[in-house]
């Protein structure tokens, strides 16, 4: 293809044709940061069981907005901008913690209570009447941005806009049953990682959506002759395009670890055979046949179950080319030793060191490599049409196009 | 315990990797082990979790045949740099020991940069032949950022 673009400007009227600029361009990140992050979008700041008593919190990010999250006296979770009114500085400057009723400022001790409000300065009055702040000073103007909080099934969403719509109606029913289905009782955090990666965000959340990958990049399953051709599955996507939902049907005589253990016996003789498979050794738990589910909530939340290896991801921007990818692993509170065991070893199939997972780390990086000196090309989404709908197949790349929908509708482009 | 066996299996441990010899990796432990790779953060909110995770020799070998034949990712290779072993005590006949390592990783284009940084804990004892192997080796990693990929285990 030999069009040439101009940078900001979007190719033509199609979910089917992104252009590179919008992985390259700064002010089109500015932007992003603006519209998207800081705009009407629900985004995910912690785990209700990060923060379950007076006090707790936990900082996170909105893009580039650094934030608190903390949950205050009448058991409320309260959100605001992790910066201090006086000169800017991060209030918080750890993971999380716990306060008794403010947090304080360490360069000049200003503080704030629960709901972030600023309640304290040192020095206000001055010393013997000299100094201190002027009279008409008001504390109340001078709070860090609150953000709205909302939970859902045990996650802690944030929005910064008053126009985000209820997460029910943002997420959309479809998707919003997938999260259900999953976290259906009280979690138990297993394990967090980071994992930086060289590539603008929006190809990580593109790789994400992308059901047409999984099978051809991520070789792991295939060549150890553990992939079912029979497997059925499809893709849900929310009516906006910004979230979705693909999944990945057992056949019924799959569903338990016998199945796996005589498909195996099938393929002794393999050169690939695993010479463990019990990394493998899955259980239904959900009661659906759904061994794999991969879903996302725009801009930059995911949610992963993968046989019982269940993780929540979230994409953290970090300038034009680089991102980090947030790893939280979790369990149930209910889970058997056995379960337990089953987790940790079927976590060798994700994260950094992941079995499946471990390409989604590097070929984001070659994208943004390879596209260096074509910020006026445009890549080709054209698998399964040219719209965003939901398919009952996985060989397509409509929720790749969801994405670009509902980011063309928020970014105004 | 003498330490100068242990400061030997370190020293073939690292120089296998180092050396691309993977398939000689798995023979360093015993069969049951524990191979863990996690974060001191990890470890000190009491999380079980891990990069990777393994309780045979068989998973060894697959994370070898899989780094092998499998995965895909762009050449790259480590440097260990290992300190000195503490014995820290002995348990069930197997000596507890912790060890300092620095990983270098040496990319394709020739880029030399640290990886990663921590401390081997392990639980060490002979094999039937008298040969010191690894029952346990909890990595347990400084820092909680792996950038981009782990496909050579640490």
């Amino acid at each position: 293809m030999d069009t040439h673009l101009d940078i900001g400007v979007w190719p033509e009227n199609s979910l089917a044709r992104v252009p590179y600029w919008v992985y390259q361009d700064e002010a089109n990140y500015k932007r992003e940061m603006q519209r998207l992050f800081e705009g009407a979008t629900w985004n995910f700041v912690c785990l209700e069981a990060d923060i379950p008593n007076k006090g707790d919190y936990r900082t996170n990010q909105l893009g580039d907005l650094p934030v608190i999250v903390v949950r205050d006296a009448d058991g409320k979770i309260n959100c605001f901008e992790n910066r201090c009114a006086h000169r800017g500085a991060l209030i918080a400057f750890d993971d999380g913690g716990n306060v008794q009723n403010n947090f304080k400022c360490i360069y000049h001790a200003w503080s704030y209570d629960l709901c972030g409000n600023l309640r304290g300065i040192a020095f206000e009055k001055g010393i013997n009447g000299v100094g201190g702040m002027p009279k008409e000073f008001s504390r109340e103007t001078f709070s860090p941005r609150k953000l709205r909080t909302t939970t859902l099934f045990g996650l802690v969403f944030a929005t910064l806009s008053a126009d985000t719509p209820p997460i029910e109606d943002y997420i959309g029913a479809d998707v919003l049953g997938r999260i259900k289905r999953v976290l259906n009782r009280p979690i138990r955090v297993m394990g967090r990682f980071v994992q930086p990666l060289p590539n603008n965000w929006k190809l990580y959340v593109e790789n994400v959506k992308d059901t047409y990958h999984a099978s051809l990049l991520h070789t792991f399953l295939a060549t150890f002759r553990i992939s079912r051709l029979t497997q059925g599955g499809g893709v849900l996507v929310s009516p906006d395009g910004g979230n979705h939902s693909s999944y990945t049907i057992a056949i019924p005589e799959g569903k338990n670890a016998t199945a796996y253990k005589e498909q195996q016996i099938r393929t002794d003789n393999d050169r690939f055979a695993l010479a463990d498979p019990s990394v493998l050794d899955s259980v239904e738990e959900f009661g659906d046949h759904i061994q794999l589910q991969i879903l996302s909530v725009f801009p930059g939340f995911i949610l992963q179950q993968i046989y019982n290896c269940l993780a929540i991801r979230q994409v953290v921007p970090r300038g034009v080319g680089k991102m980090d990818l947030v790893w939280t692993y979790f369990g149930f509170e209910d889970d058997t030793p056995e379960m337990n065991r089953r987790r940790l070893k079927q976590q060798n199939l994700v994260g950094p060191a992941g079995f499946i997972s471990m390409e989604d780390g590097c070929v984001g990086g070659f994208v943004q490599r390879g596209t260096l000196a074509a910020a006026d090309q445009v890549s080709v989404i054209n698998m399964g049409g040219s719209t965003a709908e939901s398919q009952e197949t996985r060989a397509t790349e409509a929720s790749v196009r969801g994405f670009w929908k509902a980011y063309r509708r928020h970014m105004g482009l | 315990m003498d330490l100068a066996r242990i400061v030997e299996l370190n020293a073939a441990y690292a120089r296998v990797i180092d050396n691309e010899q993977f398939e000689e990796w798995p023979k360093l432990f015993h069969d049951p082990c524990l191979y863990k790779v996690t974060t001191a953060d990890n470890l000190a909110r009491g999380l079980e979790g891990g990069l990777i995770y393994a309780d045979t020799r068989g998973m060894l070998e697959d994370r070898i045949s899989s780094l092998r034949n499998v995965n895909i990712y762009e050449q790259q290779r480590y440097r260990h740099i290992v300190g000195l072993p503490v014995v820290l005590g002995q348990t069930n006949g197997a000596t507890e020991v912790e060890t300092p390592f620095l990983i270098v990783r040496i990319m394709r284009e020739g880029a030399m940069d640290v990886f990663v940084t921590g401390c081997y804990r392990d639980k060490v004892k002979p094999d039937a032949q008298g040969a010191l192997r690894f029952a346990e080796r909890i990595v347990v990693c400084d820092g909680r950022r792996f950038d981009t990929l782990v496909a050579i285990p640490f």
